[in-house]
């Protein structure tokens, strides 16, 4: 007969998705009872659990060497579907819910304008940061430049312009740095860049442009202005992908032949 | 019925990503183009339709707004699926890289709010 550990397991590997709720819901919980009795609300709880999530990411990856952090354990692997484009993208959208469309009219252009720069300025720092630490072929400076707009940008554009396995490797690991930064620190930075109204998380949306940062970044500032920076971020990596290996690279080329 | 509401934003959002990679494939790429961003203003305009033809019913409305009100937990839940060990282990290049790109990216946020405050009228 199976031990009560045992069943327990077939259960919750059986309903990988009801676990995820019941986690994430106890992490939320203990999140928002940690923000209010040991930094009386000055810390965000959402911020708190972000960095709960990286945590459990972190341990998942350890125990399992896999990619998915926690939801690489069999009985946490409804915490990838929950966390996964489907849901997410779909919770997302429902934030637009109640917002007027006048409102993103209003800041479209610097939307616009921030997008353009944020990719520059990512492949711009990515791509002297390689540069500085010895890559001096184009297609490697353009890739690591790549992933430093997001860890989607990094590959596509390796890939398209024939970069190798190891400067692919690199790219994704510095969009996923960049990713896990802008989760961390945006709740902190927010109020020294004027982060607080709608305007302002479009340009920060078009500037960062890495959707699961500026996602969960400003969830952990203020849900409130989540729509408006998933805005412009939904399109800075469909960009980056156009720009990268197209503009940017043939751009770099000429410079470092 | 709340799933009326659940029903158009999945219809919105189908939708949406459809445009977005129909996009990409225009631009020859094999990504999705702002997706997520036209699904939101395909929800925005329908949902400004029915509220104006008076046929946004309270549970439609709910069916919407359960989504939008879980989507902290379902944020936990992707930084919790990341792959956050590859992102320590990759390198002095990599993490200088990301590093440095968030700081610049940061100033840059600063630098254009504050640009934008100063220059429009309080209408602006």
């Amino acid at each position: 007969m199976p031990s009560a550990l045992q069943s327990l397991e077939i259960v919750l590997i059986k309903n990988s998705l009801l676990v995820a709720f019941a986690i994430m819901g106890s992490t939320v919980w203990i999140s928002y009872f940690l923000s209010d009795r040991l930094t009386r609300g000055r810390l965000h709880g959402s911020a708190i659990a972000i960095f709960i999530g990286l945590v459990m990411a972190c341990i998942g990856g350890i125990i399992t060497n896999g990619k998915q952090g926690i939801a690489d354990i069999a009985a946490l692997s409804g915490i990838g579907l929950m966390g996964g484009a489907m849901l997410r993208d779909l919770a997302i959208v429902a934030t637009a819910f109640g917002v007027k469309a006048e409102e993103f009219g209003k800041s479209g252009l610097i939307g616009i304008l921030s997008l353009f720069t944020g990719i520059t300025l990512s492949f711009l720092v990515g791509g002297t940061v390689a540069y500085s630490f010895g890559y001096r072929d184009a297609i490697s400076i353009t890739t690591i430049g790549a992933g430093s707009a997001t860890y989607i940008v990094g590959p596509v554009t390796g890939s398209a312009i024939g970069a190798t396995s190891e400067v692919i490797a690199l790219s994704v690991a510095a969009g996923l740095v960049k990713a896990i930064l802008v989760m961390i620190l945006t709740p902190f930075l927010a109020k020294y860049i004027g982060l607080d109204n709608p305007r302002a998380a479009m340009i920060f949306g078009g500037i960062m442009g890495t959707n699961s940062g500026v996602m969960a970044g400003l969830a952990a500032t203020d849900p409130k202005l989540v729509p408006y920076g998933a805005m412009t971020a939904t399109f800075y990596t469909g960009l980056g992908c156009l720009l990268g290996p197209s503009v940017i690279f043939i751009f770099i080329r000429t410079i470092f032949g | 019925m709340i799933i009326y509401g659940t029903a158009l934003l999945s219809i919105c959002l189908l939708l949406g990503l459809t445009i977005g990679r129909m996009l990409g494939n225009l631009a020859g790429v094999d990504a999705d183009i702002g997706g997520v961003g036209i699904s939101m203003l395909l929800l925005i305009l329908s949902c400004d339709y029915l509220q104006r033809t008076g046929r946004m019913k309270p549970p439609t409305e709910a069916g919407i707004a359960f989504w939008g009100s879980i989507y902290i937990p379902i944020v936990v839940a992707m930084a919790a699926s990341q792959n956050v060990l590859a992102a320590l282990q990759g390198g002095a290049v990599a993490l200088l890289a990301g590093t440095l790109t968030v700081g610049a990216s940061f100033a840059l946020v600063g630098f254009f709010v504050k640009a934008g405050n100063s220059n429009s009228p309080a209408n602006g």
